[in-house]
């Protein structure tokens, strides 16, 4: 929500703008099309509430995200993006419904599929794509890459390259936040393929034994790079495997019922300590960008979940169910964020690579530098090629 | 200072006087001199691949003579691996992707199809604990081949792989053998980022009781590999994610490359360059320029990075008195450093001038391409750095 209208401000009025500032706020109450399924806890009610107002902002957040990756499907095909890209289409409710729940006080941990994490935490498109860019106005100043997006200011800690590495981390922020007694939680984000590593049950450990803030949340899309769940895990019930540690298994392609599942689960870290959420998503492209992900599923698999359970197409079935706008409205949204997507990347491509004196910057913090001295600690010896 | 000299020699009294009943094949020494006696297996009847050097595609005598077959450096790892694990029952493989995916740099492919999910065995992501695993099944006597995906994954492993992988065999007092082979690929890539553009064997060289060695053509890629399962000793083989695609013909016969050698890339007399890897090519591309201006550069792929085959290197020295290094781990604890201090000791005597070591720069691999590039040691620098060497 805040993400449009960190934008409306910026949009001259067109029609998605008028639609969202006219959109009612008035409450309505929507039921999850699947019930939630709890561990070792009572499950929250099927009844989101939502309003006209934000049902249009998770729209169109959600097929920005979408347009972003695509977008970056095609720059890394021209080779503008390089390396590792791992992207999230497929996957826009998870990152919008958790947003809907919570503030930006609150922490926000994943791996490497962070693009849509970071959009949805208030970075904006220009930094996105200069970081996939390695351009020197990118998120990190173009020495991160598609899998360091962090943003500080709104509590969004990455962006990491290590499976599973971030989880730790997560526990790290939750303490913190029980250490200052501020009243805010962590969501430490984790795949399938992630659920499987050590340090997750050791975080976990610790996080319960402490009571922290922590609410781990298990990205689902059933494959492990080409490794399927069932093939990598005994139990691929990870909502379960906390064992003590309650757990809630969410349908991830329903934004409404992962912004309940979040609320839910924040309203318990705070008072009883750690919970697992499994969010039952997809990912339509392979692992990254180097997968084909096609030869460990069929393409059947793929189209037919697009059909059945696409979270943007749900979201608009919705709002055309209940009159909240027209179909060539919402089609001039797509429009319009297609244009915005495609000048955040012009203006992408126009930004420098960063300055070879970068290489030595913030590998230390200032004072400490990287560049060896001489005996006296003056002369400075190692210079750049 | 015999000690460094001796490592070498004993290992090959080692090969000579192995208690394996499995036949071997030929090892081939630096200098071109087959010393095990049977020839076994030679499809080729009496033909012995007697070249360390690997057969270079511009040379066209070798291209001419088209014995042997082409294969891109992942094949000829592949070729290594399906050759032990046909010869040798035990030979298994642990890691993620390795089997029905067939491996992320299809170093695996085809193995699981052929030799069943047990011995091809598809791992969850849990470094830690299937590196664990893998010393556990060897100290049984089976003989994994550990694969991380990148070697900058079996960070986590570090304790397994250091305590557990190197030290058992000391620890307790010589009862168990711990017959392993980690590999995966490292270094720096293009753009990957990172956490993802390691150096793996900075860090892993301390450890005793392991040897670490690097491959850098499909000739010698096939060769190590086999040589690692074949050890008694953990193996760690580093290999190149920038290498994979590299041509070469291979013999047809088989034929195993020792672990403990150098390889001599380019003879020469006016400087020695020691590199590994990656840098090799960098340092050949330099080589081009440095004829051209007139040198003669000596190049030796030290391919074996713990141990040291300083008795190449020390022939070497002895011949040039001028060192350069050049190696893709930082500047800090790398290779290189190690080397610097091994030659120092060595073969103070025999320099005319200080040993020049290129390394990549000690910092985190930016994204950035312009940043990454220079991050590394490029062909220009080579250059300049052997001008200055030899003023």
């Amino acid at each position: 929500m805040a993400l449009t209208r960190r934008y409306l401000h910026l949009l001259r009025p067109v029609f998605s703008a008028r639609l969202l500032t006219t959109a009612s706020t008035s409450p309505i109450s929507i039921e999850t099309s699947l019930p939630f399924t709890g561990h070792n806890i009572d499950p929250p009610s099927r009844s989101v509430q939502t309003s006209p107002h934000e049902l249009l902002s998770f729209f169109r957040d959600m097929a920005l995200m979408r347009r972003m990756e695509i977008a970056a499907d095609s720059l890394y095909k021209a080779k503008l993006i390089r390396g590792f890209c791992h992207l999230y289409d497929g996957q826009e409710a998870v990152a919008i419904g958790m947003e809907a729940a919570i503030t930006r006080k609150d922490c926000i941990i994943t791996a490497y599929r962070d693009h849509c994490l970071f959009l949805g935490r208030g970075g904006t498109l220009l930094e996105a794509f200069a970081e996939l860019m390695g351009r020197k106005d990118g998120c990190s100043k173009g020495k991160g890459g598609s899998m360091h997006f962090y943003k500080k200011e709104s509590g969004f800690y990455g962006g990491h390259g290590i499976v599973g590495a971030q989880i730790p981390l997560g526990c790290g922020l939750a303490f913190a936040q029980k250490y200052s007694k501020d009243d805010n939680v962590t969501f430490m984000m984790y795949g399938d393929g992630a659920a499987n590593q050590g340090q997750l049950f050791e975080a976990l450990n610790m996080a319960a034994l402490w009571d922290l803030p922590a609410i781990l949340v298990c990205e689902n899309n059933h494959y492990g790079m080409g490794t399927a769940e069932w093939r990598a895990a005994k139990s691929p019930s990870y909502f379960k495997r906390g064992d003590y540690v309650p757990g809630l298994k969410v349908d991830g392609m329903d934004a409404l019922a992962v912004k309940q599942a979040c609320k839910f689960a924040k309203e318990h870290a705070l008072k009883n300590g750690p919970i697992i959420l499994e969010m039952d998503t997809y990912r339509y492209h392979g692992h990254s960008m180097s997968d084909p992900g096609s030869t460990y599923r069929t393409r059947d698999e793929i189209s037919g979940i697009r059909q059945e359970r696409d979270p943007v197409e749900r979201i608009r079935k919705l709002i055309l169910a209940h009159d909240l706008a027209t179909e060539k409205e919402m089609k001039d949204t797509e429009k319009e964020i297609r244009k915005e997507v495609d000048e955040a990347i012009a203006k992408a491509k126009e930004i420098p690579s960063p300055d070879p004196a970068e290489l030595f910057t913030n590998v230390y913090v200032k004072g400490l530098g990287v560049e060896a001295f001489g005996a006296d600690r003056k002369e400075l010896r190692a210079v750049l090629p | 200072m015999a000690a460094s000299f001796g490592v070498s020699s004993a290992a090959v009294q080692a090969v000579k006087s192995s208690a394996s009943p499995l036949p071997s094949p030929p090892v081939i020494r630096s200098e071109a001199r087959p010393i095990s006696g049977r020839i076994n297996r030679s499809r080729k009847a009496g033909k012995i691949a007697t070249h360390a050097v690997a057969a270079r595609t511009e040379n066209p005598a070798s291209a001419a003579s088209k014995t042997g077959h082409e294969v891109l450096l992942f094949e000829a790892l592949r070729e290594g691996l399906e050759e032990e694990m046909e010869r040798d029952p035990r030979v298994c493989i642990f890691g993620e992707d390795v089997g029905h995916y067939g491996g992320s740099y299809k170093v695996s492919k085809g193995l699981a199809e052929k030799y069943g999910d047990l011995r091809v065995l598809d791992t969850p992501i849990a470094e830690n604990s299937f590196t664990g695993m893998a010393v556990g099944a060897a100290m049984t006597g089976l003989r994994p081949v550990v694969e991380g995906m990148n070697m900058g994954f079996l960070l986590l492993a570090f304790n397994q792989i250091s305590d557990n992988c190197g030290m058992l065999h000391y620890t307790s007092g010589g009862q168990f053998t711990i017959p392993t082979v980690i590999r995966g690929p490292g270094g720096v890539g293009r753009q990957l980022g990172a956490e993802h553009s390691q150096r793996l064997e900075s860090y892993f060289q301390s450890i005793p009781g392991i040897q670490m060695v690097a491959c850098s053509t499909p000739y010698n890629a096939k060769g190590l590999m086999k040589a690692a399962i074949r050890s008694e000793n953990p193996v760690v083989l580093f290999e190149h994610v920038l290498l994979y695609n590299l041509k070469e013909r291979i013999p047809d016969e088989e034929y195993v490359v020792s672990l403990e050698e150098a390889e001599m890339v380019r003879p020469g007399k006016h400087v020695t360059i020691l590199t590994y890897s990656r840098m090799r090519y960098h340092v050949m591309q330099a080589a081009k320029t440095l004829v051209n201006k007139g040198y003669d550069p000596e190049v030796i792929d030290i391919r074996s990075l713990k141990p040291f085959d300083l008795h190449t290197i020390g022939n070497s020295i002895k011949k040039t008195h001028k060192v350069l290094i050049v190696e893709e781990c930082m500047r800090t604890g790398g290779i290189g450093a190690s080397l610097t201090a091994a030659i120092n000791e060595n073969f103070n005597d025999y320099l005319d001038a200080p040993i020049v070591c290129l390394s990549s720069q000690d910092v985190p691999t930016p994204y950035a391409g312009t940043l990454e590039e220079v991050t590394v040691v490029q062909p220009p620098q080579i250059v300049t750095a052997v001008e200055q060497l030899c003023r």
